[in-house]
């Protein structure tokens, strides 16, 4: 469980590049969640997420992964980023190894395991991302696109985390490494039962994925809800440089042409199979 | 954490050393820099920190963010400073073990670390205070004379404007992998010498990587606008002199004769 209280963050306190990147955010995260965090660009995504794990420290305010306060004297950061795992937008910035298993091999190493515990921790790791064994001696600058985000991810699943944050995995990627990254993620959130934080541009993504989003504006906290709540102020969202799915926006469009829908629908299945009752319905009459 | 190396970072406000010619800054941190090495005793220096002072008062650029800069040369700093203080041989004063402090050690390592810290300082104002397209366009127009001769002087210059101005981007992407490996539970901090010099292969290799990208990316961003190198190329914003550039040329001059004259001192 991640509890945030009265979280606040000012970047360069106290030079002319002072900058408020989060205001007083306040939310708890439980065990198991599949939490889809938006915002525009700036609004302290990144911040915030940098928070949970302990990279940034907050200005004030307070963060408690299973009841404890991160920044008390003495608590063991780097036990807490093998527990919450951040995985950067840019796999760039983390892979150096000669080959793929040994940059997989580089979290848990990390970690002082055995061995034997490392290579198998890597080895599942890749597997989850499914990256099978011919890639294991490739040089990681030498993948595409996906497959260096895929190892990656492994590489922080690899440190077994109970709490795995992607900062937009799917940015830059085409349509069927977007769905396949996704659908992985998927999985170990119902497999794993892992609790996952996922940033993303993606509306669609969000509505098909997340159980709750949290959507930030301007530093600030500025809904939190299930992709059904916050999609029905798809208006305000358009005003932060948001929008609600497509299919919202086509529901809403049908509701002012009198067709009886429920407003609430975000997802292209829920809505079809809504519009197929009516169908039918009308059918019978 | 690596923010703080202000080395080559402008600092945006405005002050009456930010509007100066970028010329006027250039020969002014070069005559800063002479006058340290010209000063040869206490009152020198003296004159050295008072318009040391002033200037930086007048950047209206905080005291402490420029301090900061200092911190990356503290190593240099130490070692030059120990060099100086055990190795100068003269009227000894303290003794132990096989290590002498002389007089004389003792007034060169002091001097040394003042200029040392002046030094950076001095460049650190210029740097805080001019944009690095305004730096390049008064070293490439104060150095235009060498061009006759020869010297690629836009090229250099635009070398110089792209390094300075890859340091922060390179300084913000160092930490960003940092924080990317210590996600994956690297330890940047702990260890001897030996385990923290092995720590940085996980930061530098990213690091080389990205920068020779960037180059490269630089480069064909740069050809795509038909750039060429510098002939026959003209300025949006010719450099000319104002009465503050004058005014801060006379100055200079005052500073620089006084420290001239400062050395016949006993």
């Amino acid at each position: 469980m991640i509890k945030v209280e009265h979280l606040n963050h000012i970047y360069g306190q106290g030079t002319a590049f002072e900058q408020y990147a989060l205001k007083d955010v306040n939310f708890t995260i439980e065990d198991g969640e599949f939490i889809g965090l938006i915002g525009h660009t700036g609004s302290g995504k990144s911040t915030l997420i940098q928070h949970l794990n302990g990279l940034l420290k907050a200005s004030s305010g307070a963060i408690y992964y299973n009841g404890e306060n991160i920044d008390q004297e003495g608590f063991d950061k780097k036990a807490l980023r093998s527990r919450v795992g951040l995985v950067f937008q840019y796999p760039e910035h983390q892979l150096f190894e000669i080959d793929v298993f040994t940059d997989v091999c580089f979290g848990p190493k990390n970690l002082g395991l055995s061995r034997e515990e490392v290579e198998a921790r890597a080895k599942e790791a890749l597997h989850q991302v499914g990256m099978d064994e011919s890639f294991y001696k490739q040089s990681p600058f030498e993948l595409s696109g996906g497959q260096k985000r895929r190892v990656a991810i492994a590489g922080v699943l690899a440190m077994k985390p109970e709490v795995l944050i992607l900062d937009e995995p799917t940015a830059g990627l085409d349509p069927k490494g977007r769905d396949e990254i996704l659908d992985e993620i998927s999985l170990l959130h119902q497999k794993k039962k892992m609790t996952i934080i996922l940033v993303s541009h993606s509306m669609e993504d969000m509505a098909r994925y997340a159980s709750r989003l949290l959507v930030m504006n301007h530093g600030k906290l500025a809904f939190d809800g299930t992709p059904r709540e916050v999609f029905l102020h798809y208006r305000e969202l358009e005003k932060m440089g948001l929008a609600a799915p497509q299919i919202t926006y086509i529901v809403h469009e049908l509701r002012e042409n009198g067709v009886d829908l429920d407003a609430g629908l975000t997802t292209v299945d829920e809505a079809g199979k809504a519009i197929l009752k009516l169908w039918n319905c009308r059918q019978h009459i | 954490m690596l923010r703080e190396i202000t080395l080559g970072q402008y600092y945006p406000v405005d002050s009456v050393i930010h509007r100066l010619d970028p010329r006027t800054k250039l020969f002014g941190t070069l005559v800063f820099i002479l006058s340290l090495f010209f000063a040869n005793n206490l009152w020198g220096y003296l004159l050295a920190t008072i318009v040391l002072a002033a200037v930086i008062r007048m950047t209206r650029v905080p005291f402490s963010f420029m301090v900061k800069g200092l911190k990356a040369i503290l190593f240099l700093l130490l070692i030059s400073v120990s060099f100086n203080l055990f190795l100068t041989r003269g009227e000894v004063l303290v003794q132990f073990w096989i290590f002498k402090i002389s007089r004389e050690g003792l007034t060169m390592a002091g001097f040394m670390a003042v200029r040392l810290i002046y030094l950076v300082l001095g460049s650190t104002i210029m740097t805080l205070t001019t944009t690095p397209n305004a730096l390049t366009d008064g070293l490439e127009k104060s150095l235009g004379a060498l061009n006759k001769v020869g010297v690629p002087v836009h090229e250099i210059s635009m070398m110089m404007s792209i390094a300075l101005r890859f340091i922060p981007i390179l300084v913000e992407e160092t930490d960003k992998i940092m924080k990317a490996q210590m996600a994956r539970g690297a330890d940047f901090e702990s260890g001897n010498l030996m385990q923290k010099a092995k720590a940085m292969i996980p930061l530098l290799v990213p690091l080389f990587i990205s920068a020779f990208r960037r180059a490269t990316d630089l480069a064909m961003a740069m050809e795509a606008r038909c750039y060429r190198g510098g002939r026959g190329r003209t300025k949006m914003k010719p450099l000319h002199y104002e009465a503050r550039d004058r005014v801060a040329y006379l100055l200079l001059l005052f500073y620089f004769a006084g420290v001239i004259g400062l050395r016949f001192l006993p």
